[in-house]
C-alpha cells in the first residue's frame, strides 16, 4: 500500500481512458457546469471593466450621462454573479457527491460479487481506503478540478482579451510575468502537494503510535518499557514536526513569490501605463483596469497548479480504484444457470430444487494460484444427515476442505456433488441459502441481537427468533439483558461475551432450518457453564443435518459419524470414534495428549 | 481564557518566537496596506498633476529626488512599488515560519505528553479505557489546537491590525468615503459567524453519516464470510445503498447551505466595492476627492472584504479550540503512576512472603482475603484454581500493579509497597494471559524492554520459549513483520513470544499468568525444562489449568473464591481430600478410559 503513495508523474493512459468511460453518464452534468463556469469567468474578468468605465465617462468627463443604466448594469452583473457562484456551487458538490455515490455503490456490488479468496490476503483496512478516501479524492479531484479548471481558464482567457482591447502593448508587457507565474506555480504546488502527502502519512503513523500506546499500555507496565516507548514517540512526533514545517516553509516561499510577481505586473502597468497616459495614448480608466487585472490574474494561474498536481495525486487513486472495479469475479454462475436459476442479486428461487444433503467429492484437488496445492485426488461421499468431523493441524487442508464444499473455492479439478449434482451447474446462492454456518470467532453486526439473529432469515417472525433462541439456549441469558431481545450488540458483537456470540450465531444458524451445515469450533477459552451449554447447542444444532465441523471439542468428536484425520491434504485416518482409538495413530495420540486438557479444566471450571 | 492559559504550559521557549509571528504579520500588512496608497498618489500625483496630500508619501518623493525627477522616471516608482510588495513578503514569510515552528513545537510537545501521561496511568484505567475516544483526543482534538495556533489566532490578528489600520489611513483620506466603505461590513462579518455556526450542525450531521457509512462497510468486509454463507449479497447490498444515500443526502444538503452563503455573501461584498466605485465616482466628480484616492478606496475595500469574511468564520472555528483543550485536559487531569520514587535499587534474590494479604478492586467487593504462603529463591509455585478465583489478581500485586489493601508482602524482607514501582517492574518479569504485539518485527518484540540488546540473547530467549523454530521458518525469519501489515501469529505463538519476550530479562522473578493456555502439552513441557534448565534459575509462578504443568511445582497452591484452599507438593495433594484430588483422579481415570475404549 505504501509503495502505491508515491506520485506517478508518468500519466497513465490505460486509467484515464478507464475513468472517461466512467464519467459518460454524467456528460450532461459536465457540460452545464462548465457552462456555468465560463459564464463566472466572464463575469469575474469583467469587473474592472466598470471601473474603468466610472473613471472614464463619469469622472474624467466630469458628467453623469448614463448613470442610471450604467448602476443598472452593474447591479444586473452583481445579480448574475450572485446566481452563478450559487449555481456552480450547487451543481459541482452534486456532480461530486453523486459520482462518489455511484462509483461506491459500483465499488461494493462488485465487493459482494468477488470469491472468498479474493479476501485471503487483503487486510480490511486495505479496502476500507480505497471504498472510502481514494473514492472521495477522486470525485472531488474531477468535479472541483472542473469547476477549478474552467474558470481559471476562461478567467485568464477573459483577462487577456479585455487588455488586449484595451491596449495592446501594455497588455503584452504586463502579461510578460505570466510564464513565470506559471513555471513557479507548478514547480512549487507539486512540491507542497508531496510534502503534504509526507505529513499525512506521518500522521497515520502516529494514531497507529497511540493505538500501541492504550492497547499495549500493560505490557509496557510489565517490561517497564515507558522510557523507551516515549522515545520512540517522540521521534515520531519530531519527524512530523520537522515535516509540517518544511511543507509551511515551501507555501511560505511560494506566496510571497507569488505576490512579488503580481507586483512586478502591477509595477509594469504604471511604469508603462503612466508613461502611455502622459503621451495621452491611454486613459486613466485604462490604468486603473490593468492595475486591477494584475492582481486578478495570479489567482487563476495558481487555481491552475493546484489542479495540475491534484490531477495527478488523483491519479494514485484512480488506479487503486480501477483496480478493484476490474476485479475478476473468479467463481461466476454461467448465463445458463443465471438464466435459469437467477444471479445473487435477483435469485429465482421458484426454480431451485430442494437440497436432501448428500454431499460427495470426486477426485477434488485444490492448490491456490500461487501453485501451492492443497488437496490432491480427495474422494469423499457423505449421507443426508451425517456429521463429519475434520481433525488435524493448522494449514493442513480442513478449512480447504470446507471452502470447498460452501462453493466459496472451487476445485482446480475434479468435482463437488451435491444431490448428485454438480454445484458448477447450480447458482452458488442455491448452496448458501440451504447452508448453516458458524464461524470459529463469530461475526455479529451492530444492530439488536434479534436483527442479528434475522439475519439468518430475513422474513422470521419474532415467534422463530424466540424459538431459535431457545433451541441453543440463548434465550435466558438474553432474556436477564435490560432490553432482551432488542439490547445492541454493538460493532462487531463487542458488547458481548465470546460465549454470548457464539450462541447467538448458532441462534442465527438454525433459524434457517438449513440442510447442509458448517462449524467452525472455537478454541479459545469461556467459561465452564457456557461451555456446557455451547456443547448441548452443538449437538442440537447438527442432528438431522449433512455437516462438516473443523472440530477441537471432545464431544463433538466423539459424537461424528466420521471422523478424518487430515494431514498435508490427505485423508490418513478415517472413521468413528472407537475405530480410530483401536489403530492407535495420530487420532489416538491427539486424543490423549491435547483433549486431557478440556476434561481437567472442565473439572476446575 | 481559563483553557488557554493551560495551553501555555507547553509554550514554554517558544511564546516570543510566535510573539514574533504575530509581529511579522502585523508589519506585513503594515506594507499590504500601504500599497495601494503609493500607487493611488502615484497614478495621482506623478502621473497626474494633482498636489501631494500625504505626507508620508511626500516625504517619499522628496528623498527620492522630486515630482519631475520621478515622472520622468516613472520606474522608479515601479520598483518602489515591488519592494514594498517584496518587504510585505519577507514578513509573510517570516510569519509563516515562525508561527509554525512554534506552534509545530507546542503541538509537539502535547503529543509526547498525551503520549506519556497515558502509558503512565494506572492498570486499572487502562483494564476501562475507550481507545477511540482516547484516540480521538489525541489526534484530532491536538489537531484543531494546532490549527488554532499556527493559523486561525495569528490570522485574527493579523485581519484586526489590518482592519484598523485601514480605518486610520482611510480617515486621513476622506472621512464621509469612510462611512461609505464600511456600511455593509458588520453585516457581511456577522452573517458568516452566525452561518458557520448555525451550518456546523450540518456538517456534524455529515460526518456522522459518513461514520456510519464506512461502519457498516468495515463490519461488511469483516464479516464477509459470513454474508457469503447465508446469501446475503443483496441485503446487504440494499443496507449499504441506504447508508450510501443517506451521506449523499446530507452532504447535497449542506452543499445547498454552503452555496446560499457564498452567493449571498458574495453578493453584499461587491455591493459593497459597487457602492465605494459608484458613490466615489460621483464624489470625484463633485471634486470632493481625487481620482487616486477613490483608486486607493476602492483597492482597501477589496483587501478588507475577504479576510473579515474568513474571520467570521474563523471565530467559530475558533471556538472549537476550547473544547479541544477541555477534552484534552480530562486526559491530564488524571493521576499517573509514579514509578521511581525513592530511587532505591537493592538487588532482588526472588524470596516472596505473602502474609495475610486482602485486596479489593474499586468496587470494594474483596478478590483475596488473608493469603498467606512464602516462596524461596529459585523455587517454583503453580496455582490452580477457578475462574474467578482471585489467581490473577494474587500475580497482578507483586509487580505492584495494583496495591494490597492489608497484609503485608516481603521480597527479600522488604516490604513490596517501600519498593518502587519502576524497580519492582524491572525484577518482576509478568507475561500476560493476552499478550499484546507490537507492529514491529519478532526480534524487536522480543527484545522489546532494551532495544539495545544482542540478537544472541533474543535467539536465546526464543529457544528458550520454543519459538525459535516458528520464527525461522518464516520468509524473514527475525525480520518479519507482526500484525496487520505482516504475519498473523496463533494464539499459541503470541504467548510463545510473550514469553520470549519477558524471559530475556533475566528477571529474579517470573509471573505466567496462565500464558501457556494456548500451546500444546509437548511444548509447554519443553518450554518448562529449559527454563529450569537455566542457572541463576528465577523464582517462578505459574498458573495453569493443567495438572500436568503444575505437578512439578516445588508448591502448589489451590485457590477458590479468594483464599487459598490448598497447599502443598503434587504427592501431599493427590493424598488429601479436596478439589486437586477430584481433578488428578479424573484425568486419571480419563486415560485408562482411553485404554479400553
Amino acid at each position: 500500500m505504501e509503495q502505491n503513495e508515491k506520485i506517478n508523474y508518468s500519466m497513465n493512459l490505460n486509467i484515464w481512458k478507464d475513468f472517461f468511460k466512467l464519467l459518460k453518464p454524467y456528460k450532461v452534468d459536465f457540460i452545464k457546469l462548465t457552462t456555468l463556469n465560463v459564464s463566472l469567468g466572464i463575469l469575474d474578468s469583467s469587473f474592472p471593466m466598470f471601473s474603468k468605465y466610472a473613471i472614464d465617462n463619469f469622472v474624467a468627463k466630469k458628467s453623469l450621462d448614463g448613470l442610471g443604466v450604467y448602476i443598472a448594469l452593474y447591479l444586473l452583473a452583481i445579480i448574475l454573479i450572485s446566481i452563478v457562484i450559487y449555481g456552480f456551487i450547487v451543481m459541482a458538490g452534486k456532480l461530486e457527491t453523486k459520482m462518489a455515490y455511484d462509483i461506491r455503490e459500483k465499488g461494493f456490488r462488485k465487493l459482494q460479487e468477488l470469491p472468498l479468496s479474493f479476501y485471503d490476503n487483503k487486510a480490511v483496512g486495505w479496502l476500507l481506503a480505497r471504498m472510502t478516501s481514494d473514492i472521495s479524492r477522486l470525485s472531488e479531484t474531477i468535479s472541483w478540478g472542473l469547476v477549478d479548471f474552467s474558470w481559471g481558464l476562461t478567467m485568464m482567457i477573459g483577462v487577456t482579451i479585455y487588455m488586449v482591447f484595451l491596449n495592446w502593448k501594455l497588455a503584452l508587457i504586463t502579461l510578460s510575468v505570466i510564464p513565470i507565474l506559471a513555471v513557479i506555480s507548478v514547480y512549487f504546488q507539486k512540491k507542497i502537494l508531496i510534502a503534504q502527502r509526507g505529513v499525512r502519512k506521518i500522521n497515520s503513523q502516529i494514531t497507529g503510535a497511540y493505538n500501541e500506546d492504550i492497547q499495549g499500555a500493560k505490557t509496557t507496565k510489565t517490561l517497564v518499557r515507558e522510557d523507551i516507548n516515549l522515545e520512540e514517540f517522540s521521534a515520531l512526533t519530531n519527524s512530523l514536526k520537522e515535516k509540517a514545517i518544511r511543507a509551511t516553509i515551501l507555501s511560505s516561499i511560494y506566496l510571497p513569490l507569488v505576490i512579488g510577481l503580481g507586483s512586478v505586473g502591477t509595477a509594469l502597468a504604471i511604469t508603462f501605463g503612466g508613461k502611455f497616459i502622459m503621451l495621452e495614448i491611454i486613459s486613466y480608466g485604462t490604468l486603473v483596469a490593468f492595475i486591477s487585472y494584475t492582481a486578478q490574474f495570479f489567482e487563476p494561474v495558481r487555481q491552475m497548479a493546484v489542479i495540475f498536481a491534484e490531477v495527478q495525486a488523483a491519479q494514485a487513486s484512480a488506479e487503486r480504484v480501477f483496480s478493484l472495479l476490474n476485479e475478476e469475479v473468479t467463481i461466476q454462475d454461467s448465463e445458463e444457470v443465471i438464466g435459469k436459476y437467477g444471479d445473487i442479486f435477483n435469485p429465482k428461487r421458484e426454480n431451485w430444487p430442494e437440497v436432501i444433503g448428500k454431499v460427495e467429492f470426486k477426485n477434488v484437488s485444490f492448490s491456490y494460484n500461487n501453485g501451492e496445492q492443497v488437496l490432491d485426488n480427495f474422494n469423499l461421499s457423505v449421507e443426508p444427515g451425517q456429521t463429519v468431523a475434520l481433525v488435524g493441524e493448522t494449514g493442513s487442508g480442513k478449512s480447504t476442505i470446507v471452502n470447498l464444499f460452501c462453493r466459496f473455492y472451487e476445485p482446480t479439478s475434479g468435482e463437488i456433488l451435491i444431490d448428485g449434482k454438480n454445484y458448477k451447474e447450480m447458482p452458488q446462492t442455491w448452496i448458501h441459502e440451504n447452508l448453516g454456518y458458524v464461524l470459529q470467532s463469530p461475526h455479529l453486526f451492530s444492530g439488536t441481537i434479534s436483527e442479528n439473529i434475522r439475519y439468518g432469515k430475513l422474513d422470521a417472525t419474532d415467534d422463530e427468533i424466540v424459538e431459535a433462541a431457545k433451541l441453543v439456549d440463548a434465550h435466558d441469558f438474553i432474556m436477564n439483558m435490560e432490553k432482551g431481545y432488542d439490547t445492541e450488540v454493538g460493532e462487531g458483537g463487542s458488547l458481548l461475551s465470546t460465549g454470548q456470540k457464539q450462541l447467538i450465531s448458532f441462534a442465527r444458524a438454525i433459524i434457517r432450518k438449513p440442510k447442509l451445515f458448517v462449524l467452525d469450533e472455537a478454541t479459545s477459552s469461556i467459561d465452564t457453564e457456557t461451555e456446557k451449554i455451547i456443547q448441548d447447542a452443538i449437538q442440537k444444532v447438527l442432528e438431522g443435518r449433512t455437516s462438516f465441523v473443523i472440530a477441537h471439542r471432545l464431544s463433538t468428536i466423539k459424537n461424528a459419524d466420521k471422523i478424518l484425520v487430515i494431514r498435508d491434504g490427505k485423508i490418513t485416518e478415517a472413521g468413528n470414534h472407537k475405530e480410530l482409538i483401536k489403530k492407535k495413530g495420530y487420532y489416538y495420540n491427539l486424543y490423549t495428549n491435547q483433549f486431557i486438557d478440556e476434561q481437567s479444566k472442565n473439572v476446575l471450571g | 481564557m481559563k483553557e488557554f492559559k493551560k495551553l501555555l504550559q507547553f509554550a514554554d521557549g517558544y511564546k516570543l518566537m510566535y510573539l514574533l509571528g504575530m509581529i511579522s504579520i502585523i508589519i506585513s500588512q503594515v506594507f499590504n496596506t500601504i500599497g495601494p496608497l503609493i500607487i493611488s498618489n502615484t497614478i495621482d500625483s506623478i502621473v497626474g498633476n494633482k498636489p501631494i496630500t500625504s505626507n508620508f508619501f511626500q516625504l517619499l518623493v522628496n528623498v527620492i529626488g522630486g515630482r519631475e525627477f520621478l515622472a520622468a522616471n516613472l520606474w522608479i516608482m515601479g520598483i518602489i512599488i515591488v519592494l514594498n510588495t517584496g518587504l510585505r513578503g519577507v514578513f509573510l514569510y517570516l510569519k509563516n515560519t515562525l508561527s509554525s515552528k512554534s506552534s509545530e513545537n507546542i503541538a509537539m510537545r502535547i503529543r509526547n505528553k498525551l503520549y506519556d501521561h497515558i502509558q503512565r496511568l494506572p492498570y486499572e484505567y487502562h483494564v476501562k479505557a475507550d481507545t477511540g475516544e482516547l484516540i480521538q483526543k489525541c489526534t484530532s482534538d491536538v489537531e484543531t489546537i494546532r490549527k488554532f495556533l499556527a493559523i486561525q489566532l495569528v490570522e485574527v490578528a493579523g485581519s484586526l491590525f489590518m482592519l484598523f489600520f485601514i480605518l486610520y489611513i482611510m480617515l486621513t483620506l476622506n472621512k464621509t468615503m469612510v462611512l461609505i466603505s464600511f456600511i455593509l461590513v458588520p453585516f457581511i462579518f456577522s452573517f458568516a459567524f452566525i452561518f458557520f455556526k448555525r451550518v456546523q450542525r450540518d456538517f456534524e450531521k455529515a460526518d456522522e453519516s459518513e461514520a456510519k457509512l464506512s461502519t457498516t462497510l468495515q463490519e461488511n468486509l469483516t464479516g464477509i464470510r459470513v454474508v457469503k454463507a447465508f446469501a446475503r449479497e443483496k441485503y446487504e447490498m440494499d443496507k449499504f445503498k441506504l447508508r450510501n444515500t443517506d451521506y449523499r443526502n446530507k452532504v447535497n444538503k449542506l452543499i445547498i447551505n454552503l452555496a446560499m452563503y457564498w452567493s449571498i455573501s458574495d453578493f453584499f461584498s461587491i455591493i459593497q466595492v459597487a457602492l465605494v466605485v459608484i458613490l466615489g465616482s460621483y464624489f470625484v466628480i463633485l471634486d470632493k476627492m481625487s481620482l487616486g484616492t477613490l483608486i486607493a478606496f476602492v483597492s482597501y475595500v477589496n483587501m478588507m472584504i475577504w479576510p473579515i469574511r474568513q474571520m467570521g468564520r474563523t471565530l467559530t472555528d475558533m471556538g472549537k479550540a476550547t473544547v479541544s483543550i477541555k477534552r484534552i485536559d480530562e486526559i491530564l487531569v488524571e493521576p499517573i503512576e509514579i514509578l521511581k520514587v525513592t530511587g532505591e535499587t537493592p538487588k532482588i534474590n526472588g524470596n516472596i512472603e505473602f502474609n495475610s494479604v486482602s485486596f479489593s478492586y474499586d468496587d470494594g467487593i474483596p478478590v483475596l482475603k488473608g493469603i498467606s504462603f512464602s516462596v524461596k529463591a529459585g523455587e517454583t509455585i503453580a496455582i490452580i484454581g477457578s475462574t474467578g478465583s482471585g489467581k490473577s489478581s494474587l500475580v497482578h500485586l507483586l509487580p505492584r500493579l495494583y496495591e494490597y489493601d492489608s497484609g503485608s508482602i516481603k521480597i527479600d524482607g522488604m516490604e513490596l509497597n517501600t519498593i518502587d514501582k519502576y524497580w519492582i517492574r524491572k525484577n518482576v518479569g509478568l507475561v500476560l494471559q493476552e499478550p499484546f504485539l507490537y507492529a514491529k518485527t519478532i526480534k524487536e518484540n522480543i527484545k522489546l524492554s532494551d532495544p539495545s540488546m544482542a540478537d544472541e540473547r533474543v535467539f536465546e530467549a526464543a529457544k528458550i520459549a520454543s519459538i525459535h523454530d516458528d520464527i525461522i521458518s518464516f520468509e524473514n525469519q527475525y525480520e518479519t513483520l507482526v500484525g496487520e501489515r505482516g504475519v498473523s501469529l496463533s494464539g499459541g505463538q503470541k504467548q510463545r513470544m510473550a514469553i520470549a519476550r519477558t524471559i530475556i530479562n533475566e528477571c529474579p522473578i517470573v509471573i505466567f499468568d496462565d500464558s501457556l493456555s494456548a500451546v500444546d502439552t509437548e511444548t509447554d513441557l519443553a518450554i518448562r525444562k529449559s527454563l529450569n534448565s537455566r542457572k541463576n534459575k528465577a523464582t517462578t509462578i505459574i498458573i495453569s489449568h493443567r495438572i500436568s504443568t503444575v505437578s512439578e511445582a516445588d508448591k502448589i497452591l489451590v485457590m477458590d473464591k479468594g483464599k487459598i484452599v490448598q497447599s502443598g507438593t503434587h504427592d501431599e495433594l493427590i493424598n488429601e481430600e479436596g478439589l486437586y484430588k477430584r481433578i488428578y483422579t479424573i484425568q486419571s481415570s480419563f486415560e485408562e478410559d482411553v485404554e479400553f475404549e
